[in-house]
């Protein structure tokens, strides 16, 4: 158990995918851990809409995105976003250039993830990383039954043209984290609606019914063990 | 009876440069360009267009930065060729550049032969155009002359300016020295400094014109001539580098002009070539060779990083303006690594940055053709600025 370390956090299943203002739940939590008037890189930023969900908050929002479909969309919508490549662009970015680098449902389409991550936390003083967690039950079901990749709501992709090349669970990115010397200051698993899982559970219990992950993290020595625990403030 | 005749020419080949078919301000021995040269250009002259209105505020205003061959005549019929003006695929009434919410600027460089002073200007101390006597210019000169003119039309602040190619040199330069004057930036195709490749394609052009027996020391006016050979040839090998190599097999392939069969001579036996003569032909009606000399210069010499350190983010540090960096895929003369490390400059300069590469085959030209993304992504930063400058809506 001491592994796995024990986190608060609640869980309300019937929560719908979209809260109030119709955000994604998933964006709404990124948000919310982002302090007002902060500078934010939002890597793969797609079509902009949690750019624009933290404008509204009176973030400075700038974004990379790979599709030039969705840079268009971003600039058309007033927002400051560069074409780029997370693989390859933010080694451009200087130290210390932003507050927080979100990666919201992008770690998993990188072609180096710890390459990554390591760079998020060398250009904000805080990253923030959601991912599809590859060790919910029902894909583990999956594979274990079907035998086969998995394909679910979140990932509707086939395996031969998945954008996602390194699917993890929240147990792996944990691992990851430590390698990589980040610092988990908060986490969030959503569940299988997008809402926000509200109960004090093991990490085990998150990695199979947490369909989503969120992840607050900070800059942290590389000393840092696994036995160490995470600080974990309340979602 | 040839004397009567080069003056006579003389008049009509400069009378766009002293008294154009657009507005000008003069400004008078009082108030002096200061050129990096290091000399002082006094009098001289702005020719400009615009089109639109300026708010009561004074916060609309859009200025337009023409590229090496363009001048002011950005959507208005050209007072010499007839032809429309250049860039009306993006400004007008409903374009992306809306000139019924922005009042679009659009002034003839210093350098330039449709107006501002220039090489084929008459220079006040000989009553002579001034050929090689007009101070070399810079980047930057072209960039403190509009701002002279704006200081003239009581524009203390714009809430945009654009251009590409030199046009985007421009709007950079312009950014880094009145950064409180440029709410935002777009500059298309640039970069900021002409590298080795493009200077070389420059230096062939220059020696083109140079090689005309008809340019005469750059004092052909005086000699009743014109360098129209050297200069077309010069258009000729530039207008290469402004497309691609898809973009010209896509128009003309190996096809012949008016013909079946080759001729065994050096007509232009093939359409590409027939093009490229009647581009070179074309271009020498409207424009003067000892101007091509100094743009080109202008051009080559440009290099913001030099200002600072050669370190270009400093041009840009702690700049307010919001930009929009565009390139276009096919685009090998100012290619988008020119763009990307404008990009990283403003980055690294923290400044708020929105960059786009435009997939087109149409080469470094693609700018100035219908390419309906470009103006999408335009119109949309515009709409954004606009909202950010509260500007009222469309």
């Amino acid at each position: 158990m001491t592994m796995l370390s024990r986190l608060k956090y609640d869980l309300t299943m019937a929560e719908a995918a979209r809260g109030p203002g119709g955000s994604r739940v998933d964006l709404l939590v990124v948000a919310d851990m982002v302090q007002r008037g902060a500078r934010v890189l939002d890597v793969g930023c797609g079509d902009g809409e949690l750019l624009r969900l933290l404008e509204s908050r009176g973030v400075d929002g700038r974004g990379i995105e790979l599709s030039r479909e969705g840079v268009n969309e971003c600039v058309a919508k007033g927002l400051a976003v560069v074409q780029g490549d997370a693989d390859t662009d933010l080694e451009d970015y200087p130290d210390d250039a932003f507050d927080y680098v979100i990666l919201s449902q992008t770690l998993q389409a990188t072609r180096r993830p710890r390459v990554v991550l390591e760079h998020m936390l060398r250009i904000g003083s805080h990253g923030i990383v959601s991912f599809p967690n590859f060790g919910h039950w029902r894909i583990r079901l999956q594979i274990f039954f079907g035998g086969h990749m998995p394909r679910t709501d979140n990932l509707p992709y086939a395996w031969y043209e998945t954008p996602n090349i390194h699917f993890c669970s929240i147990k792996d990115f944990r691992e990851l984290c430590h390698a990589a010397g980040a610092k988990m200051q908060q986490a969030v698993a959503l569940n299988a609606w997008g809402g926000r899982m509200r109960l004090k559970m093991p990490w085990w219990f998150w990695n199979l019914f947490g369909e989503q992950a969120v992840f607050l993290l900070s800059r942290s020595h590389k000393t840092i063990g696994k036995h160490r625990k995470p600080e974990f403030p309340l979602a | 009876m040839a004397d009567i005749g080069a003056t006579l020419d003389l008049a009509d080949r400069t009378r766009e440069a002293d008294d154009p078919h657009s507005p000008v301000v003069r400004f008078g021995l009082d108030k002096p360009l200061r050129l990096d040269a290091g000399v002082d250009l006094a009098p001289f002259q702005i020719a400009y267009q615009t089109y639109g209105t300026l708010d009561a505020a004074r916060s609309n205003a859009v200025l337009i930065c023409h590229a090496l061959t363009g001048d002011q005549h950005v959507v208005n019929d050209h007072p010499v060729t007839g032809k429309p003006g250049w860039w009306e695929t993006m400004v007008g009434p409903g374009k992306p550049i809306d000139s019924e919410r922005y009042f679009v600027i659009c002034p003839n460089v210093v350098g330039g032969c449709m107006g501002t002073s220039g090489p084929a200007s008459t220079n006040p101390a000989t009553g002579m155009p001034w050929g090689l006597d007009f101070p070399v210019i810079t980047v930057r000169d072209m960039v403190r002359a509009q701002a002279m003119l704006l200081d003239h039309l009581g524009i203390e602040s714009l809430f945009a300016v654009t251009g590409g190619s030199m046009g985007a040199m421009q709007v950079l330069q312009c950014a880094a020295s009145y950064p409180r004057r440029v709410f935002a930036a777009l500059p298309i195709a640039g970069s900021t400094r002409h590298s080795a490749q493009n200077i070389a394609f420059h230096e062939v052009g220059r020696q083109a014109v140079m090689a005309d027996p008809d340019w005469r020391g750059g004092r052909y006016f005086a000699e009743g001539t014109n360098p129209r050979r050297g200069l077309a040839v010069a258009r000729m090998g530039a207008h290469i580098t402004y497309l691609s190599d898809a973009a010209l097999h896509r128009k003309f392939g190996r096809r012949f002009q008016d013909r079946d069969n080759p001729t065994f001579s050096f007509d232009a036996d093939f359409q590409v070539e027939s093009y490229l003569r009647h581009q070179g032909i074309t271009f020498v009606e409207r424009f003067d060779a000892n101007s091509y000399l100094y743009l080109t210069r202008a051009m080559d010499y440009f290099d913001l990083a030099a200002d600072y350190d050669g370190v270009v983010a400093e041009a840009f540090r702690g700049a307010p303006t919001r930009f929009c960096v565009i390139s276009f895929t096919s685009d090998w003369l100012f290619p988008t690594s020119e763009s990307r490390a404008i990009v990283h400059a403003l980055n690294a300069a923290g400044a708020r940055v929105s960059f786009a590469e435009i997939t087109t085959d149409k080469g470094h030209d693609a700018f100035l053709l219908d390419e309906p993304e470009l103006f999408a992504i335009v119109r949309g930063f515009l709409d954004g600025a606009a909202k950010a400058r509260g500007l009222p809506g469309r």
